[in-house]
């Protein structure tokens, strides 16, 4: 990451306006979005809006001929460019043909994107912003922080001083009036320009309509009043059939403001008289600049689904401290970083895709059904593949993709860790290691690995038989959790074995775009753990149940590689997380917990990978209620805790204030002990409640249950 | 009916737009003879009212004499000066409390964008259940400038606080009216 990134992120940080502004708003606005969905099947609104945008950018080209027939038949004049330099010259030519001299815009990103109001500038045309965050923006000289709420970022006392400053003095900080003052100076603005400037947000080929979407009432006298009226419309807007507007107008002010309707919506299909009675002259500019290029990517093409509502902004705990200037000057967020990538270079995306923490809260989320962590992990493996991975981390891989040397070295450190062990955590590390330590105290590599204790255990022998792939934490750090583990499943009568030659899962080099040594990672895994006949793998660490189930089949899928196919898809049948099976072997009457008994009241945390990707919130909170357990639900229990592998190792400056909030919400539930089901999870929580020194304990839910079966 | 129109009143009223309903013609015209009374509408601040049905016709000659001020006369100078803006709506949504009108004449645009009051006639039998219905009869297809209107102007923009009347109309007054029978727009 380039130190110029890493400052712009302690700015923002630091910045208590835009923090606190973003963490507010991300409260509030999961409670009216919920609201506003009432009665609303989301699921099919989002399958219709999916079917109508695939099929769309399917046909672009086909669909874009038809829209210019269409919309020209009925007195428009259609401009179709892939290149942003054309929008502007074109632009720029209409005015000077037409003498404009002023021009009123309403909120238009394709405008944001090609950076239209310095061609303006330059041209000495003057152009006014009007919708209220974008005049604001302009005033200040500022780009966009969110794609819903350009401004979101500013408190009124700086709104105030911006109109002082740049309309008229002596504005005060009080928000209806800052209102009536945009009001009042906007207005004969409105009234005076030669053009108007909008955007649209949704275009349908089969009528040539524009539809515009606005509260403030901008768009329409924009495009009522001035007697030149040019959209910019980039080619994802475009849908076959009127039919498809609905379930766009459904989802879109739902998930952008918990709106059910904004307050105007304009749907204009071709010229209207101006208000002198003269044919008004309307211009759209069909605008591609790489989106036809997106749609052709066999992965990225999901994105042009985007109805751009900006829930993966509003959703996005990483988004919610560090606000939208991090990413660059016009799409901000999860799918701003796609969007940058492919409409701006791949490049400009190098430091932004490592904001995202692959959490997977904007997933479920998402009206257009875009898996935007899987599409940013892309960017990272092609970023990668690009530039190559550093020396560190290259030296890093070379050591995970050898087992024997990396096993060895975890031993060494058990060793060499002395110096800075306190009891099972280091607390304190020296020089560039400080930031790993200093928001929370790190487990300690245990003395003995798993993979030595657990021999030690005398099990049942039975025909009936689980492999267990315990990942690097529990086997180096956690082995307790794997020893309860065992003792668990054997009361089931179930033989636990532990195949020597398991290795890492290969997530921290996914997650890093590293999908080679990830690929190796999986070919290794794959011979270790189905060299023996076993109904099921278990794993208590959800985000290696995700790689036996799913990642090592999607690396090789992306490295082209399908030899080893057949075995990743065996693996991913037999794979299973601990709770779903505990839950399972209850269910049957295989495992009775003790009866009658009355336990302290825990809290329970959903582990990302856990939550979204396995869905399997349920089964660790049953069994703990039916083991005799309070069970008190913390605010946002299935917010990530900010671990999220190494990305707490690289952002801790992120990582940190995630956990804060995090151990705020444990801590307000009472419960006197948090439990989850990731070991990472564990790590984090467990070393922040210890920094703080609370005696509230982490624990993973193989633990609190270990002595909990008859 | 009666159902749609209850949801459509319950909705429009969440969004700060203010409904009434009256049986007739007659009592919707005296309404609106003392709004715009009380609004203080004058030669000096006037009113604007675009083309409909519902006012035209004799009564619109009738209007003119009680209420001084009120002007048939659509401009945008006219438009821009007044305080009140009426207009006749083509439909209502009860899912969502929306107006819904072709709006491709101009006049109809002004006198719902220009002044900070926006009174909005519809026929209560004009309520119907969703988009989709409207869009049957209202075709995209068909008309060039069709305007959805759900409550007055609205921002956010400044710290996430709700603030009515931005550019449009600050307020938005809906007269629901019975015995009024809309010819198809």
């Amino acid at each position: 990451m380039t130190t110029q990134f890493k400052d712009s992120i302690e700015t923002a940080l630091h910045n208590p306006n835009l923090t606190g502004a973003l963490g507010r708003f991300s409260e509030a606005y999961r409670v009216s979005r919920a609201k506003a969905y009432e009665g609303i099947d989301f699921e099919t609104v989002r399958d219709e809006i999916v079917a109508a945008k695939a099929d769309a950018s399917s046909r672009f080209e086909e669909l874009a001929q038809q829209f210019k027939q269409n919309a020209e038949a009925r007195g428009a004049k259609v401009f179709r460019t892939s290149d942003p330099e054309q929008v502007k010259q074109y632009i720029l030519d209409l005015a000077r043909e037409q003498g404009v001299q002023r021009v009123v815009k309403s909120k238009s990103m394709a405008s944001e994107e090609i950076h239209l109001n310095k061609a303006f500038e330059k041209a000495g045309i003057e152009v006014d912003e009007t919708d209220l965050g974008e005049w604001i923006i302009q005033l200040a000289h500022q780009t966009p922080s969110h794609m819903v709420m350009p401004a979101i970022h500013m408190t009124k006392e700086e709104v105030a001083t911006v109109f002082s400053q740049e309309v008229e003095e002596g504005q005060m900080p009080d928000i209806p009036k800052l209102v009536k003052f945009a009001r009042a100076k906007l207005r004969p603005k409105f009234l005076q320009a030669d053009m108007g400037i909008t955007g649209a947000n949704i275009a349908v080929a089969e009528s040539g309509t524009l539809v515009i979407v606005t509260n403030e009432g901008n768009a329409r006298l924009v495009s009522t009043l001035p007697k030149i009226h040019v959209a910019i419309v980039g080619i994802e807007k475009l849908v076959a059939q009127v039919k498809d507007i609905t379930p766009i107008l459904t989802a879109l002010p739902r998930s952008a403001t918990g709106q059910l309707l904004t307050s105007y919506v304009s749907m204009i299909s071709g010229q209207v008289p101006n208000t002198d009675g003269s044919p008004k002259q309307l211009h759209i500019i069909l605008m591609d600049n790489h989106r036809s290029d997106m749609a052709k990517d066999p992965m990225f093409k999901e994105a042009l689904q985007c109805i751009r509502c900006a829930t993966c902004l509003n959703v996005c705990p990483v988004f919610r401290l560090v606000g939208g200037h991090v990413f660059g000057k016009t799409y901000t967020g999860g799918i701003g970083t796609i969007l940058t990538a492919w409409f701006d270079e791949l490049k400009k995306a190098d430091d932004i895709q490592g904001l995202c923490i692959q959490c997977g809260t904007c997933v479920p989320m998402c009206p257009g059904k875009i898996d935007i962590p899987k599409l940013i992990l892309e960017l990272r493996r092609r970023l990668v593949v690009e530039k190559g991975q550093s020396i560190g981390m290259k030296a890093i891989y070379a050591v995970v993709n050898n087992r024997r040397l990396f096993h060895s070295m975890l031993r060494v450190a058990a060793v060499t860790q002395k110096p800075f062990k306190q009891g099972r955590f280091i607390r304190h590390l020296p020089l560039f290691l400080s930031d790993m330590t200093e928001f929370r105290s790190l487990p300690a590599v245990a003395p003995r690995p798993l993979r030595d204790t657990i021999k030690e255990i005398e099990q049942p022998k039975s025909p009936e038989k689980v492999a267990f792939y315990a990942g690097c934490l529990i086997d180096f750090c956690y082995p307790e959790m794997g020893e309860s583990l065992v003792k668990i499943l054997n009361k089931a009568g179930i033989e636990v074995i532990f195949p020597d030659e398991q290795t890492c899962c290969g997530a921290p080099a996914r997650y890093n775009g590293a999908y080679e040594v990830a690929g190796q990672n999986a070919r290794d895994n794959l011979k270790a753990l189905l060299a023996t006949d076993v109904k099921h793998v278990v794993s208590a660490c959800p985000t290696c149940t995700v790689a036996l189930k799913h990642d090592f089949i999607e690396t090789f899928k992306s490295l082209g590689e399908f030899d080893a196919m057949a075995q990743a898809e065996e693996l991913s049948a037999k794979a299973i997380d601990f709770a779903t099976l505990v839950k399972r072997l209850v269910d049957e009457g295989r495992l009775t917990l003790k009866e009658g008994e009355t336990l302290e009241k825990i809290t329970y945390h959903d582990s990302c990978h856990l939550k979204r990707t396995l869905n399997a919130s349920q089964p660790p909170r049953d069994l703990l209620q039916q083991a005799g357990h309070e069970l008190s639900e913390m605010y946002e229990c299935d917010t990530c805790c900010g671990m999220a592998g190494s990305y707490s190792l690289k952002l801790p400056e992120i990582s940190a204030p995630i956990l804060e909030r995090k151990l705020k919400f444990i801590k307000e539930t009472g419960a006197t002990k948090v439990v989850m089901d990731c070991p990472g999870c564990v790590m984090q929580i467990r070393g922040g409640l210890d920094k703080e020194g609370s005696p509230i304990h982490a624990e993973h839910t193989v633990e609190t249950l270990a002595n909990r079966f008859k | 009916m009666s159902h749609s129109f209850e949801s459509f009143k319950t909705r429009a009223e969440a969004v700060s737009a203010e409904v009434h309903r009256f049986g007739t013609q007659e009592e919707a015209t005296a309404f609106l003879l003392s709004f715009l009374q009380e609004e203080g509408v004058s030669p000096q601040e006037g009113a604007v009212c675009a083309a409909g049905t519902f006012l035209d016709g004799a009564r619109k000659d009738d209007l003119k004499v009680k209420a001084p001020g009120l002007s048939f006369e659509v401009s945008q100078a006219a438009s821009a000066s007044s305080k009140v803006g009426i207009s006749q709506l083509d439909w209502g949504i009860a899912a969502t409390g929306t107006l819904v009108q072709d709006a491709s004449a101009v006049d109809k645009r002004l006198v719902s964008t220009l002044p900070p009051i926006h009174v909005a006639l519809l026929g209560t039998d004009r309520i119907l259940a969703d988009m989709n219905s409207v869009l049957e009869h209202l075709r995209p297809q068909e008309l060039n400038y069709i305007s959805c209107i759900t409550g007055p102007s609205r921002t956010a923009d400044i710290e996430r606080v709700l603030t009515i009347g931005v550019h449009g109309p600050e307020r938005l007054i809906i007269v629901v009216v019975d015995d009024l029978q809309q010819v198809m727009a």
